[in-house]
């Protein structure tokens, strides 16, 4: 087999990507032609820099989808190492391809003769799966916390306020040497932080429904029922594992797989002080808004008003803020992986294969540089998405 | 005014306090402590024998009585050998029993033993911290001009060709961690493979001799991750004072653009990027701790890394002391700074 010359690496990504690209055009030609009904979704597609962001975004969200549910784009094993293809350069062929076996290596070998394409495409679905759901998290701690805080204020925003500004006020390294190394892990600190963590989630969702049905008690139960069991239910595996701390309950569906509860733990546990601050900020502008002071004159509930009544007033910031916090987490994902910190050190997730890379950077460029585009086009994306939101919320 | 600056200092303190002794706790778990043990004593010492080594030298005492003793409030413990040597947290190797001080904490200076350096803490961190007190120098001085110039550009003529461009490079270095910055840079300039070849792709012999060569490169680095967010609030900044009243009547006036931006907007758009620069000194320190890891300069937060991985517990705390703080004197500094450029923002 020859070498692929640069044009043909280039088309050959391009081709292996074609499932992502297919996907992309119908999605921007359904959303483009029904923009007017898709509300704040569709005036997005008003702004160019949003729908640059969206597509950025959009194409690393497919490419995990398509790599790990169909096992397509990828060329090789990211985990397999093939003899005699250490740090060659890309598009060099495979010495003795088997049958079915793509032929080449199209972004060359790292320095372990992995093939750093499949590794940086599957090492999207690791950042596409943890990111926004860390960040969900990160809000629901934030929100649960920080509406009571400014709504009541006193006493209660003090302490809470206090303890944000604490956290706040760590370098965030030090929070990660402190949390995710193998001895504090061994104690099951981090575990007893997700056991609080996680709880948020449950009553955000349980307070939310119960303070909009608390007066009719049948439909109140039921939709408590549907949301909160299989809440429980998955609660409740996500924190027991089998052979750590926390291990008593008997319907253990799944255990989270090496260190990516702590450095999800982790991740939620820097980010929700900022958006804690962030809610409690709005609430205290919004509480003093007329439409509040009817609900508590119809003699609504602090919690109802709260959360049907403010919180839905505050969504434009917070979605924009949602985004600007997927990109963050991204990125301290990445500083976790660079560190070598909580993931297992072969995961093809992008700061640890950043920091392989980095080793041999002066000689080899190519085993660190496709994860560090990958990283800053998905982060580039979101941070445009969320500029796109905001001018486009701020126009009426 | 002194009452407010008071009543922060001693929340300040009060953080503080409670940060270290967060910190000291996580240190100070056991099977950190047993590794201690391990790594200063023999590997293969048994569990027995383990807790003996940290008995003696007062290791297993409760967590609040151990961090008194490292504040410097209570003295500390010692213990008396079988062999009759005297060892205790205040005897540093090499000094007799009897001359070691029997308080001896943060509060008399004492900042403990590192056991990756083998040298006393406080001497450490003031050499690594000077180091990186440079670095950060030569970024403020890169990063604040620049960032307020793009924002005051970008800012003075909102919705123009130049805004948009402008605004565009301040979200992309946003976007762009610094390992991702510093690798790139690294291929593009430094590396062999490339062929540029115009900086150093190591900072090293930066600590000794500081040349554009080889300081360059780390500087921009950490400048451009927090240049991006600086620019972009100075911009918000000055696009409202530029819609502000006061500005419509100058230019009713007479006065030309020039004088309107420099005489009339600048002063008032800059009070808010000033709370927003000294806010980003924290994340600089996080930038800090990446930079010198992929530029192998050995300043305070490659220091921090080596501390927390080879579990050097008295160095580890010392750093985190000295990064809380830092962080926690900046907060105060935006806060006294804001309300003083700010007249609007009474402090009662």
């Amino acid at each position: 087999m020859e070498p692929l010359s640069f044009g043909g690496v280039t088309s050959a990504i391009l081709w292996q990507f074609m499932p992502v690209w297919i996907s992309l055009i119908a999605l921007f030609a359904v959303s483009i032609t029904y923009k007017r009904k898709l509300g704040l979704y569709g005036k997005l597609f008003d702004s160019t820099i949003g729908m640059i962001g969206f597509a950025l975004v959009m194409f690393w969200v497919f490419t995990a989808f398509y790599s790990t549910v169909f096992d397509l784009i990828y060329t090789h094993d990211p985990l397999a190492q093939v003899s005699r293809m250490k740090n060659k350069v890309p598009g060099t062929p495979l010495p003795k391809p088997g049958d079915g076996d793509y032929a080449h290596y199209l972004l060359g070998g790292d320095k372990l003769a992995r093939d750093v394409f499949s590794r940086m495409v599957v090492g999207s679905a690791i950042v596409v799966a943890i990111a926004p759901l860390a960040t969900l998290f990160a809000f629901m701690v934030g929100i649960t916390l920080g509406l009571p805080a400014g709504y009541y204020g006193g006493r209660l925003d003090t302490v809470l306020s206090f303890l944000a500004n604490l956290i706040l006020a760590f370098p965030v390294i030090l929070l990660f040497y402190l949390l995710v190394t193998p001895e504090i892990v061994a104690t099951g600190l981090p575990q007893y932080m997700a056991v609080v963590l996680f709880v948020f989630p449950l009553v955000f969702c349980g307070v939310l429904i119960h303070s909009r049905y608390r007066t009719q008690p049948s439909k109140n139960a039921l939709r408590l029922a549907i949301v909160l069991i299989p809440l429980i239910l998955i609660y409740m595996s996500l924190i027991n594992e089998s052979g750590s701390k926390i291990a008593f309950w008997p319907l253990d569906f799944f255990d989270i797989p090496g260190g990516t509860l702590v450095v999800f733990v982790s991740v939620v546990f820097v980010n929700s002080p900022t958006v804690f601050r962030i809610v409690r900020g709005l609430t205290l502008d919004i509480k003093t808004r007329d439409y509040v002071a009817a609900a508590q004159t119809r003699g609504e509930r602090p919690w109802y008003i709260m959360l049907w009544e403010i919180l839905p007033n505050a969504r434009g910031p917070l979605i924009v803020d949602f985004c600007l916090r997927i990109g963050y987490t991204t990125i301290l994902l990445g500083t976790l992986g660079f560190f070598g910190l909580g993931l297992p050190p072969e995961s093809p997730d992008w700061g640890s294969t950043i920091n392989e890379g980095r080793k041999l950077l002066s000689v080899y460029l190519h085993p660190a540089l496709p994860p560090a585009i990958a990283l800053l086009s998905l982060v580039l994306g979101l941070n445009l998405l969320a500029d796109g939101l905001r001018e486009e919320s701020l126009r009426d | 005014m002194g009452l407010f600056i008071l009543r922060r200092v001693g929340v300040m303190l009060l953080t503080a306090l409670c940060l270290t002794y967060v910190v000291f706790f996580m240190t100070n778990l056991y099977p950190n402590l047993e590794k201690l043990a391990k790594t200063q004593g023999n590997f293969r010492m048994s569990d027995e024998a383990v807790a003996s080594w940290l008995d003696d030298r007062g290791y297993l005492q409760s967590t609040p009585k151990k961090y008194a003793e490292w504040i410097g409030v209570i003295p500390s413990k010692r213990t008396v050998l079988e062999d009759g040597t005297e060892i205790g947290r205040c005897i540093p190797p090499g000094v007799e029993a009897a001359d070691a001080p029997s308080f001896c904490g943060i509060l008399q200076g004492y900042w403990g033993w590192s056991t990756v350096f083998k040298k006393p803490v406080g001497e450490i961190v003031g050499t690594r911290l000077s180091l990186t007190g440079f670095l950060m120098l030569c970024v403020m001085l890169l990063m604040v001009p620049s960032a307020l110039l793009i924002g005051v550009l970008a800012g003075m003529r909102e919705g123009s060709t130049l805004d948009r461009s402008l605004s565009t490079v301040s979200i992309t270095t946003t976007a762009t961690p610094e390992y991702v910055s510093g690798v790139i840079f690294i291929a593009v300039f430094a590396s062999s493979a490339v062929g540029l070849k115009w900086f150093k792709g190591s900072a090293t012999k930066a600590m000794e001799d500081p040349t554009f060569e080889n300081f360059f490169l780390p500087v921009l680095t950490i400048s451009l991750y927090g240049m991006g967010y600086i620019a972009r609030m100075t911009r918000a900044s000055m696009a409202e004072v530029m819609t502000a009243q006061y500005i419509r009547t100058a230019r009713l006036k007479g006065v030309s653009f020039g004088n309107i931006v420099m005489k009339h907007a600048l002063r008032n758009a800059l009070i808010a990027p000033f709370t927003v620069i000294m806010l980003q000194i924290p994340w600089l320190l996080n930038g800090v701790v990446i930079v010198e890891t992929l530029f192998n300069y050995k300043g305070f937060g490659w220091t921090l890394v080596q501390a927390a991985s080879n579990n050097d517990i008295e160095l580890l705390l010392g750093v985190s002391v000295v990064s809380v703080v830092v962080v926690l004197v900046t907060q105060l500094i935006s806060d006294i700074g804001y309300v003083y450029l700010n007249p609007r923002i009474s402090v009662t």
